[in-house]
């Protein structure tokens, strides 16, 4: 009998981007780990897109391929599941978390088995599947060594990729030698910080489970309508074991994860790894159509999760986001992430992705959502290196209007539809104008004598204003108004002329 | 409702006004140029795995000396005589794990990425055999080689479980530091024909 593993943390209840941001800033270990990581993978994959001439072109075909799909999504979804059920595996439909969670666990008891290992897998821990099957006296025990790293510390993944990318090799030391004694196999005693010595506890500590589990759980990173196909893109072998060895294998698969044939997967697995891990190619992918006698698993489920996707699709902007193939390229070459980290963003889905995703599958009715997708200079890198080309910073504009729409009916209105709503009223009429730019040239003046904030050029700024200003101008500096306006200036010169 | 039609009612609702006709560019071929045998080694080193190179004659003896007298396992279909190799016949997992080497073949191997992948056809057997033992020494023939990543997939039968290997397991989740060696096996051991 195995003792479930204490629940790993969740991100229910963060607070909203700026105040989770401005903590994370005050972490300098954080911070020096985060701007390590970050470099490491961003010249890895410049080096290794270098290397493909027609790179553009492989990111359109990709980006086609993947809208192609969505498209006429359910056209696709119902290939997929006939492809599915003639390959011998078994498919459910999961319209949000719960449902999925129940189909794994009801699943998972009929076999009588009280654990399950898992692949990592973003749609799994969007439906918080482990806590649910902790619930269900069902103990989940992460493969991955960064996921492992995570439910070990009772921590919170932090990116999509490496979502331990916030632990230095000294803390993760200290986290296997803590903890992994209670869940199975201890850490070795001479256990030092090298990363080889580290990834060898993780292969001595998993391997006793690989070898007795009899469920395994999946996502999938690309499931192929025409032929049934699920297919799993990672490096350690956590997934091939996972994958090969139990007797039953359940993947989680979000519906926006189909592609229509088979020779669709070339642009993606071109792309994925060099903008994932920044390799030519991952150490190893695994594909499979359903049960084939005699290797694997025998009994193979699906679960085509919805969970806010048929949201996502319906938004004609933010659409494109479904194309995500969860690189996690954006993350690394955001100045927004590489400062704060993922954990600011409350979310699974961290980095300009995250800041897109969660309120197209959630809605922005919460603050905390409500608040990603400000959590950006709009700088466009993003939409650079994404390998699916989704155009990240016109969607966090269109969600940020969605934000706005969202609070036109509200009783008590921000203040910064009131300070809208007084530019309306001002730039309305001439001699209202008027005033105010007498007004805000007379804050220039006062500015200009005894500021001690200037913008690079020289122009003197406001600092930290008090009241409700300070929202803004807390992370801003607003540069001085010019003593002089327009109107004034042409009043003076007779236009020019003098 | 099912899940299934509410679901697929969503999907078609949200796309109501969305026409599915969407004209998707061809994925890029460039055409490769220079010695792809050559360039497959090349790649597949890059990875840290080993390569070594024989003819069709010495193919036996090459992968008797790589093993080098370490217990091994074979798939029931494989052409190459291993002296003392278990055939595998269904070994449990935990009978897989006590020992050290496995021998296949491949289906194919792609140049441009150093990549190799496994059909598991008989000569290169279930997908476990190729997994549990430490050491996987993977015979691919010269002409098995093409350049590019869909070359490979035109040939490959989705119907069949499909291993695509680039490299022993590695990982790079602690600090983006790359370490070969985590579950799947530290050692890979290409040995090229031809």
């Amino acid at each position: 009998m195995t003792t479930p593993h204490k629940t790993t943390g969740t991100f229910v209840g963060m607070p909203a981007f700026p105040t989770a941001a401005r903590e994370a800033l005050g972490d300098t270990q954080l911070r020096r780990n985060l701007a390590h990581a970050t470099r490491t993978i961003r010249d890895k994959r410049a080096k290794v897109v270098a290397e493909v001439e027609d790179w553009e072109d492989l990111r359109l075909a990709g980006a086609g391929v993947k809208e192609a799909a969505l498209r006429d999504l359910a056209t696709h979804l119902e290939t997929l599941e006939a492809s599915l059920i003639r390959a011998g595996a078994t498919v459910h439909w999961a319209r949000d978390a719960e449902e999925a969670c129940a189909i794994v666990a009801a699943v998972t008891k009929a076999h009588g088995a009280d654990e399950v290992v898992k692949v990592k897998s973003m749609a799994t821990q969007e439906i918080g599947l482990n806590e649910a099957l902790e619930a269900e006296g069902i103990a989940a025990w992460e493969t991955d060594l960064a996921e492992l790293i995570v439910q070990l510390g009772d921590d919170l993944p932090s990116h999509i990729l490496v979502p331990a990318i916030h632990r230095n090799r000294a803390e993760i030391r200290e986290i296997f030698r803590r903890r992994m004694g209670d869940v199975g196999r201890p850490a070795p005693d001479d256990l030092s910080d090298e990363p080889f010595v580290l990834a060898g506890a993780a292969r001595e500590h998993l391997r006793e489970k690989f070898l007795r589990a009899t469920v395994a759980v999946s996502g999938a990173n690309f499931a192929v309508a025409d032929t049934g196909t699920l297919v799993v893109v990672e490096s350690e072998g956590n997934g091939r074991m996972c994958l090969t060895l139990p007797e039953v294998l359940i993947s989680v698969v979000g519906i926006e994860k189909v592609v229509a044939t088979w020779a669709d997967l070339d642009p993606l697995l071109r792309l994925l790894p060099r903008s994932s891990t920044g390799e030519r190619m991952n150490p190893y992918t695994s594909t499979w159509s359903g049960v084939t006698p005699g290797d694997g698993p025998q009994e193979v489920h699906v679960v085509l999760l919805d969970n806010g996707r048929t949201r996502a699709l319906a938004d004609d902007v933010g659409r494109q986001a479904l194309r995500c193939i969860r690189c996690s390229a954006c993350l690394n070459v955001c100045p927004v992430y590489e400062r704060v980290g993922g954990h600011a963003y409350g979310s699974v889905y961290p980095g300009p992705i995250g800041a897109i995703l969660n309120p197209l599958l959630n809605g922005v009715s919460d603050e905390q959502t409500a608040s990603l997708p400000y959590a950006s200079s709009l700088c466009g890198a993003c939409f650079e290196v994404c390998p699916v080309r989704i155009d990240i910073p016109s969607v966090l504009v269109d969600q940020r209007a969605a934000v706005v729409d969202s609070h036109r009916g509200d009783r008590v209105p921000k203040a910064e539809a009131l300070a809208m709503r007084a530019a309306a009223w001002t730039f309305s009429d001439a001699r209202r104008l008027g005033w105010a730019e007498r007004a805000s040239g007379l804050a220039g003046r006062v500015l200009g004598r005894f500021s001690r904030t200037t913008l690079p050029g020289g122009r003197p700024a406001a600092g930290r204003l008090p009241g409700p200003a300070a929202g803004w101008t807390g992370a801003r500096d607003l540069p001085a108004p010019p003593e002089e306006s327009f109107r004034e200036w042409w009043d003076r010169t007779d236009g020019g002329h003098s | 409702m099912s899940a299934r039609d509410e679901i697929l009612g969503r999907v078609r609702a949200a796309l109501a006004d969305v026409s599915p006709a969407v004209s998707v560019p061809a994925a890029p071929r460039t055409p490769h140029r220079g010695d792809l045998v050559a360039l497959f080694v090349e790649r597949v080193e890059d990875y840290r795995a080993v390569v070594t190179r024989c003819s069709a004659d010495d193919l036996a003896g090459v992968v008797a000396r790589v093993l080098g007298g370490a217990s091994s396992v074979v798939p029931p279909g494989l052409d190459v005589d291993v002296p003392g190799a278990v055939v595998d016949d269904g070994l449990t997992a935990a009978e897989l794990d006590d020992i050290d080497a496995v021998v296949t073949r491949a289906r194919v191997g792609i140049a441009e990425t150093g990549t190799i992948v496994l059909d598991h056809t008989p000569d290169q057997g279930r997908r476990a055999i190729s997994l549990v033992p430490d050491l996987h020494v993977c015979i691919v023939d010269a002409g098995q080689v093409v350049a590019h990543v869909p070359d490979a997939i035109a040939i490959l039968d989705p119907a069949r479980p499909l291993t695509w290997i680039s490299g022993p397991s590695a990982t790079s989740d602690i600090e983006l530091d790359r370490v070969e060696g985590v579950h799947g096996p530290r050692t890979l051991h290409v040995v090229l024909v031809g």
